[in-house]
């Protein structure tokens, strides 16, 4: 089993709907965001295109995190799921100079905090809150592994991208282009 | 000309808009750790090759100053910790991969090692000294009678304690500016730079202060061949490094590095080293302070200018 999450960001508009849902399932503290929408404008004028992106934490696959945690406090959870044990967390924040996407930040209450794929919904068998509310449907979860899951499926048809693989993190979170 | 222009609706404190997650605390333990890991290395190298009625500051006084240094190192790294009440944690698992729960593991074997080096030589150092205790002064000539075992760890542990504070960087990818092995052996250079200049600080001994003239000058030009190397490697690399070794070839760090880390904090002090070694009457502690203060001007601008480097995406 293998949790990925693919973002089409040809359908995604960019109302951060994702951003408020992450906030409130997940008590997200004032001030703060496990995932957020950037708008990525390039080209030359006036040719220019626009890719806007939810993102969150890539759950990496080799994720520096990790392995860098000196606690252990950062692991794999199943799926691959990338979790902080705030009871082991010492708030060093050696995971978070090591995240290449900046995903983590420091939770009020001292430990580090992070997008989690919504694990205590995907437990129950439902989707992370931020698909779950998405008014275009342009973000899908799923278990890669499964060749019938919509996840894969999407992958399988589209054009799609990862954000930094040069930093070697093996991230997965897919964008479709 | 194409552009991208990227606008996040992210603000996270101490993320955006740049990294900020490690103020004073981080360089200055670094900087401490360093500087105790050079005077360490030296009192126990020295102590090793019999130089222990030669060399007494080198041997004796000036490892006084090392559990000072790395207790005030260890208050400032809990200083730093956001989870504050859970910083046993890093001592409820041994994780190889992480250099920083080896670094931790390291504080809590040399630490104590360097007081009980103290200890020993209390007696020797304060002829007046009493203890008071029977159990103390029992302590006391056990550890005398295992000085040769303790120098030997020490002498590998100093090493290790040196080099981490540089690897504890270059295990973060993400940050281009950090992510160079070199970093262990400038930092490691570094340290020994500024212990042997804390030797020549505080000793009146011809033969010593002799010694680490030249013992400097030779870790600053292996200093200054690391930096040069550091940057050759970073413009032969990948787009991200290449504009990581901007920050200092121009940009907002090249006064700062150049100015204090390089010319004050090595230049100047090895010709004044040089001029004193080949007779002129100069002050010591100038190069010496000088080198110190390079030191700490290095950990300081590699700390923060790493966490501006970054992937951009």
């Amino acid at each position: 089993m293998r949790y990925a999450m693919a973002i089409d960001t040809r359908k995604c508009v960019g109302c951060s709907d994702c951003v408020v849902a992450c906030q409130i399932e997940n008590k997200v503290p004032e001030g703060f965001c496990r995932d957020w929408v950037v708008e990525a404008t390039s080209g030359t004028y006036p040719k220019l295109e626009l890719e806007i992106r939810s993102e969150r934490c890539n759950q990496c696959g080799n994720a520096p995190c990790v392995r860098c945690c000196p606690t252990g406090s950062s692991h794999y959870a199943e799926g691959g799921i990338v979790l902080v044990d705030p009871d082991k967390c010492i708030g060093c924040g050696a995971c978070i100079a090591s995240c290449p996407y900046d995903a983590r930040y420091v939770h009020p209450e001292g430990y580090v905090d992070k997008c989690t794929f919504c694990i205590q919904r995907v437990r129950k068998g439902q989707q992370p809150a931020c698909v779950e509310v998405c008014p275009t449907k342009c973000m899908y979860f799923g278990d890669l592994d499964d060749p019938n899951s919509e996840v894969a499926i999407k992958l399988k048809e589209r054009k799609h991208k990862t954000l930094i693989p040069e930093a070697g993190t093996d991230p997965h979170l897919y964008f479709l282009i | 000309m194409k552009e991208e222009l990227i606008i996040s609706g992210r603000m996270n404190p101490k993320i955006d808009p740049e990294l900020a997650i490690w103020h004073w605390e981080i360089p200055f333990y670094l900087f401490v750790g360093g500087l105790a890991a050079g005077i360490l290395f030296f009192a126990s190298f020295y102590y090793l090759r019999g130089k222990e009625n030669e060399m007494p500051n080198t041997i004796k006084w000036a490892p006084i100053l090392a559990p000072i240094l790395l207790v005030a190192g260890l208050g400032a790294l809990f200083l730093d910790l956001n989870h504050k009440l859970y910083f046993w944690q890093l001592y409820t698992i041994i994780k190889l991969q992480s250099p920083m729960s080896w670094g931790a593991w390291t504080l809590l074997v040399i630490t104590p090692l360097s007081m009980l080096w103290c200890f020993s030589y209390l007696g020797e150092l304060f002829p007046k000294w009493n203890w008071k205790s029977q159990m103390l002064s029992k302590l006391e000539n056990y550890v005398i009678k295992k000085r040769r075992i303790i120098a030997w760890v020490m002498v590998f542990f100093s090493v290790i304690l040196g080099i981490y504070t540089g690897i504890l960087l270059s295990a973060f990818n993400a940050r281009p500016l950090w992510n160079t092995s070199i970093l262990g052996p400038l930092f490691l250079t570094s340290g020994l730079s500024a212990g042997a200049a804390f030797i020549l600080l505080i000793s009146k001994n011809k033969y010593e202060k002799q010694l680490f003239r030249k013992i400097d000058l030779i870790i600053i030009a292996v200093e200054l061949f690391f930096i040069i190397h550091m940057f050759m490697g970073f413009l032969a690399s990948t787009q991200v490094q290449i504009e990581a070794a901007q920050l200092f070839l121009g940009g907002d760090f090249t006064l700062p590095f150049w100015v204090f880390v390089v010319f004050l904090g090595m230049i100047v002090p090895a010709l004044l080293e040089y001029l004193e070694m080949k007779g002129q009457k100069i002050p010591s502690y100038i190069p010496a302070v000088l080198v110190i203060f390079g030191s700490l001007m290095l950990r300081f601008i590699i700390v923060n200018a790493g966490q501006v480097s970054r992937y951009l995406y």
